[in-house]
């Protein structure tokens, strides 16, 4: 039996799939600078103005004064949440521009391995994108994200997954809707900005709109920020509270896709979708 | 000789529309299958059930013995397609792209592979360029290159020559000849090219409105016609002009 009739034969998950569509992905990253300078360099502008924002506001607010960083921190942890989303959103999008989800779902490639290969992209891009930003806030504002220690794998790890859960029900969207719905991609995770916490306590929003907010996993991400910043102590309580909801909305989302897919091979659209 | 492809009672609606209407046929190992018709007659349809890229509304699909629409994922290594419809992605060079379908397709040795298929479709010196600066022509034939990648035995081609030149398209249907008589692949194909369903194909289904309305190799139905060539024949299937009554009939 040769090695391709020993692949006929596998029925399971495939790293080798998953790892075959992040090195197409990585191909294409690999070949548009303006791609690479595009993913810094909004992480980076946001730090350098919310650097300033800090330091005046350090000097003319009692709150911020207390923990300097607190305004920066915000800011670049946003920018986990809004790259992670973006990212897998961006790797999705990029077969429906190219019209290669046709060839993809012919391959042995599974819709769940896609969906891994895409949140794993998100990671990297993430990943690239925020670097710049958190070394070049250092020298500038003396500031450090990684000062946060340990916490800052939870509150990291926590926001990416919100941020996918995002991008693969926003991904399902499209599949569903075409092209159509691409706005989406760009604007759905500014939806829950107003409740999530961001830059001031979810104490400052109306109580009905709090109670909102605490469903939402980003809320208990920034007020765990907040509490360490402040208070020097990790709530484990909004940690637990951030990922079992994050547990929800991951499996809502994926229950999206994988109905948007099943709804698209009823309608036949992965064959004509594209530009 | 086994039966490769088996479909029985093949159906697909749109809503109102009922672009495939239990259709049955079988294709025999080793041998090419033309789906002939109009635009709209169910060509692209009918494959892309095959392909599983599309449910059907009814009907049974076998590939190699597996039933498709529940374990399409046993078979798919072994299958390939290329369609005009589908592009290969073009901001990726031509050796990204076949090295990607390498591994998505679980090959060895995938390095070895893009070079042999390179050199086998004269296309070593495209191999660096991007993909979406090549010529129509060119093109063709990375899409045949990455829809033989897996060496499949079994290929499913939508309009393989369409748009190319008449140079482009002779070489094109002559490589798939070499390479069904090289591997004993069984190919489906759709096409509006009568001249290249006459070469290429052993048995011709003809489709109109998503039904199967005639059938048999390209001599059978020519002569089952009282016609001089396909062409002819399509266009009296297609305008709905009575077959010529045979002594057999």
């Amino acid at each position: 039996m040769t090695a391709l009739e020993l692949a006929a034969g596998r029925a399971g998950f495939s790293p080798r799939r998953v790892g075959a569509l992040i090195l197409r992905y990585l191909y294409l990253m690999r070949g548009s600078w303006p791609r690479l300078l595009e993913l810094a360099y909004w992480p980076m502008l946001q730090v350098v103005m919310w650097g300033f924002i800090s330091r005046f506001f350090v000097t003319n607010s009692s709150w911020v004064a207390q923990a300097a960083g607190v305004l920066l921190g915000a800011a670049m942890l946003w920018d986990v949440l809004f790259r992670s989303q973006l990212g897998v959103s961006v790797s999705f999008l990029e077969e429906m521009w190219s019209r290669n989800l046709g060839h993809l779902f012919v391959s042995p490639l599974r819709p769940y391995e896609f969906v891994i290969a895409i949140t794993v992209m998100s990671l990297i891009r993430t990943v690239i994108g925020l670097m710049p930003a958190a070394l070049i806030a250092i020298p500038l504002y003396h500031f450090s994200i990684f000062d946060l220690g340990l916490p800052l794998i939870a509150f990291f790890a926590n926001l990416m997954v919100t941020g996918w859960a995002i991008g693969i029900a926003v991904s399902g969207l499209i599949l569903r809707y075409g092209l159509g719905a691409e706005t989406f991609a760009w604007v759905a995770v500014f939806a829950i900005s107003p409740i999530a916490a961001i830059y001031y306590p979810v104490s400052v929003l109306p109580a009905w709109l709090q109670t909102v907010a605490l469903a939402l996993p980003p809320a208990h991400v920034f007020e765990g920020m907040r509490a360490l910043m402040f208070e020097h102590v990790f709530r484990w309580d909004h940690f637990f509270a951030a990922a079992g909801l994050n547990a929800l909305l991951l499996g809502a989302a994926a229950g999206i896709f994988l109905f948007a897919f099943g709804r698209a091979r009823r309608l036949g659209k992965l064959m004509q979708v594209g530009e | 000789m086994d039966t490769v492809i088996q479909i029985q009672g093949l159906t697909k609606r749109f809503d109102a529309a009922l672009a495939v209407d239990a259709i049955s046929f079988e294709v025999p190992r080793g041998s090419t299958t033309a789906l002939l018709g109009g635009n709209g007659a169910g060509k692209t349809t009918t494959l892309s059930m095959l392909l599983g890229l599309l449910l059907p509304t009814a009907g049974a699909i076998r590939v190699l013995g597996e039933d498709m629409l529940r374990h399409r994922h046993r078979v798919l290594p072994r299958m390939n397609f290329s369609s005009p419809y589908v592009e290969v992605p073009r901001r990726l060079t031509v050796r990204q792209n076949l090295t990607v379908y390498g591994h998505l397709y679980g090959l060895d040795r995938v390095g070895e592979r893009v070079a042999a298929l390179a050199r086998d479709l004269d296309m070593v010196d495209l191999l660096a360029r991007q993909t979406g600066k090549l010529s129509a022509g060119q093109r063709t034939r990375v899409a045949l290159a990455k829809a033989l990648i897996n060496d499949p035995a079994v290929l499913l081609l939508d309009e393989p020559t369409a748009s190319l030149d008449p140079d482009t398209g002779d070489w094109v249907r002559g490589y798939l000849e070499r390479y069904r008589a090289r591997t004993g692949a069984t190919i489906l194909l759709a096409s509006h090219n009568m001249a290249e369903v006459e070469r290429l194909c052993d048995t011709v289904l003809m489709l109109r409105a998503g039904k199967i309305v005639d059938r048999g190799s390209p001599a059978e139905l020519i002569a089952r016609y009282g016609r001089h060539n396909l062409e002819e024949v399509f266009l009296d299937i297609a305008r709905d002009r009575p077959r010529v009554r045979t002594a057999a009939q």
